[in-house]
């Protein structure tokens, strides 16, 4: 028994008739994100272009003056003060990134290579510091460093020093540890990340051809884990530029970050335009330095091999 | 194939090594040499305890009690960068920072050679595995068998005592696969080397190897040349992973020395070798037979050994035919492998038909 071969194909599928715009794939795939893509507008772009619109005009007494102008870039710019806060928050967000990553990638190395079948309950107790508010973790290194603190009642009970010291706190030492405290687990996470992502019997080959621990990790693990770690330096360095908080609290007036000025601008200053000028300068040059670290992490990675 | 003598000389020892996790012994007492020069396999299904040995010769395991010697000196706590092995891994491991010339040199940046040497020996390697000019080609730009290539010159280049081949072709496909077994036997003649190598597929130990030890559940069970592997198993399980094998139960009639007397329904009295692990067990044994040492009679063609039966299944496979044959008083029925000429009759299923056989070719097993 054979079958007609005409019997087999059925008839032709007939596509019901759309309007072509709605049925493009593009039409459809903005339509899936659009929720998203209105929330990132109102909240993301608009603030954005009302900031870079404030920053080119000028603000008399209580009305603004819409015409435009690059006088407050120029004042942002030239102006010492100004200048000079910038370079210290750079450095500071240098540092913090700096001790950040150094003192993050031995936690996520323990976590990934010895962390066994625990990771999971690893990585869980170090969020556990973030159960509490910032602002508390904040004042707690004010506990810690204060002239009546903790570190100086240690010294002073260890016989070290003679009474008690006003050194630790209300500095640039005290912004950048109390920094370094509140994002170590930022730099853990994309680090334990990249660790993870490794395949093991690469550092088993290494091993193999001669490789003792040391020349391992240097050559196989840590160019490895260099996505890890560049993520880490921008997830620490871009928000510790503008933060304002720790700098309020444990800064001092050595302390005094970018943020404040841009802060003070926004309040008491009440000059919208120059503070929005500073934030624009501040988000440019970020994005500057964040581009440069990025290439020269890579370049030294590279020059490791 | 091993058409060269291999030094007598023992390059690897292995003394009552056993290997426990917990209750569990992934390898248990096992000694075994392997010579100078020679093309050694560890055959067997997976969880044989081949990879666990393998890994332990390299350091990356190390026995819970007896030791390995590696060309006369004891390896116990030595670590595996310090051993004179190299190791092609199952996935290649191949460095993807690097490329092919950098990862074929990282075993050579320790030894710190003059550069022109250096380029020379990278060089060399990457001949040996026809890579030549491919240096600089990144390694995610490489091919499944052009990696397993790199991960082949960068342990060659080291120039080791032992080379260590996880299953090095099972991630191949079947045409590279067996190009490669080709090759790598070469290989392994042109160096000079020790290669063992780990495998699962039998066709691949017995196509490559000088020796070959099938192992199962931890111990070996056999250590031979892939011919006497092939043709003498010692128990029906090695009989039964290399290749097909018919099993027939037969009766001891007698028993002495190195050889014994057997009696089955079909083959008649039949004198064979006692395999070295026979154990004697009331008057049952086994007789095996391979399906292609079975021959079809056609037409009005004797034998002086001959056993008649009837066709019950009939599989085509191109050069080959295979015949599910019942013979009366066997328990299972037969497999014979016929080779097919072009234009003869096909045999139909339920025809009777007559089979010729080598008593030779009949071997006792252990169970």
């Amino acid at each position: 028994m054979t079958v007609p071969a005409e019997g087999i194909v059925g008839p032709a599928p007939v596509r019901r008739q759309r309007n072509p715009v709605l049925q493009s794939e593009a039409a459809r795939g903005l339509s899936l994100i659009s929720p998203t893509l209105i929330y990132a507008v109102i909240f993301l772009v608009v603030p954005i272009l009302l900031v870079l619109a404030n920053s080119f005009w000028t603000q008399h007494y209580l009305e603004i003056d819409r015409t435009f102008t690059l006088e407050n870039y120029r004042v942002a710019l030239t102006d010492p003060i100004y200048r000079d806060l910038l370079l210290r928050s750079l450095w500071i967000s240098l540092l913090v990134s700096f001790f950040t990553v150094t003192l993050a990638y031995p936690i996520a190395y323990f976590i990934s290579f010895h962390g066994g079948v625990h990771k999971g309950l690893w990585l869980f107790l170090i969020t556990i510091p973030f159960w509490t508010s910032y602002l508390l973790r904040v004042m707690s290194w004010k506990v810690i460093l204060g002239y009546n603190g903790v570190l100086n009642s240690t010294l002073m009970g260890l016989g070290l020093t003679d009474g008690p010291s006003d050194a630790f706190l209300y500095n640039t030492t005290a912004v950048v540890i109390t920094l370094t405290h509140a994002w170590a687990t930022f730099a853990v996470l994309p680090i334990f990340v990249s660790l993870e992502k490794i395949d093991r019997t690469l550092v088993e080959a290494a091993t193999d051809l001669g490789d003792g621990p040391l020349r391992r990790f240097l050559r196989i693990t840590l160019p490895l884990s260099v996505p890890g770690i560049i993520s880490a330096v921008l997830i620490v360095m871009i928000p510790t530029v503008g933060d304002f908080v720790t700098p309020r609290l444990v800064g001092g007036k050595d302390g005094v970050m970018i943020a404040n000025a841009i802060q003070a601008q926004f309040g008491k200053a009440a000059n919208w335009p120059l503070g929005a000028a500073l934030s624009v300068t501040t988000m440019a040059v970020v994005t500057a330095m964040a581009a440069f670290i990025v290439v020269t992490i890579r370049m030294a990675a590279r020059r490791a091999r | 194939m091993p058409d060269r003598t291999i030094a007598n000389r023992s390059m690897i020892e292995i003394s009552r090594v056993t290997r426990s996790y917990g209750s569990f012994k992934a390898l248990d007492e096992t000694s075994l040499t392997i010579r100078e020069g020679e093309f050694f396999s560890l055959l067997g299904p997976s969880g044989c305890g081949k990879t666990t040995l393998l890994r332990m010769i390299a350091g990356f395991d190390t026995p819970t009690s007896g030791s390995i010697s590696i060309d006369g000196q004891p390896m116990d706590g030595v670590p595996a960068n310090r051993r004179p092995t190299n190791m092609v891994f199952q996935s290649y491991a191949i460095f993807p920072h690097l490329n092919v010339e950098q990862n074929v040199c990282y075993g050579l940046k320790r030894l710190r050679l003059d550069a022109a040497e250096e380029k020379r020996r990278v060089e060399e390697a990457l001949a040996q595995v026809s890579l030549t000019g491919l240096g600089k080609r990144g390694a995610l730009e490489l091919s499944g068998g052009q990696r397993q290539r790199v991960a082949l010159a960068r342990a060659l280049v080291m120039r080791p005592k032992v080379l260590l081949l996880d299953e090095p072709l099972s991630a191949l496909d079947k045409k590279l696969r067996e190009q490669m077994q080709v090759e790598l036997r070469r290989l392994q003649q042109a160096v000079g080397i020790t290669f063992v190598l780990v495998t699962h597929d039998q066709y691949e130990a017995l196509a490559m190897s000088d020796r070959i030890a099938v192992m199962f559940g931890g111990r070996i069970a056999q250590v031979a040349s892939p011919k006497e592997i092939y043709q003498r198993p010692v128990n029906c399980q090695v009989a039964d992973f290399l290749g097909g094998m018919n099993f027939v139960k037969a009766e001891i009639v007698e028993e002495n020395g190195a050889s014994m007397t057997l009696d089955t329904p079909g083959f008649g009295r039949v004198r064979t070798d006692k395999p070295a692990a026979f154990v004697r067990n009331g008057r049952a044994a086994t007789l095996g037979i391979r399906p292609e040492r079975l021959r079809v009679l056609w037409d009005d063609a004797t034998d002086a050994h001959e056993v008649a039966g009837k066709v019950v299944d009939r599989h085509y496979f191109g050069e080959i035919t295979h015949l599910v044959i019942e013979i009366p008083g066997f328990e299972k029925p037969l497999s014979v492998t016929e080779t097919n000429n072009f234009g003869a009759d096909d045999i139909p299923v339920g025809a009777s038909i007559r089979l010729a056989y080598d008593p030779d070719a009949l071997v006792a097993l252990a169970d």
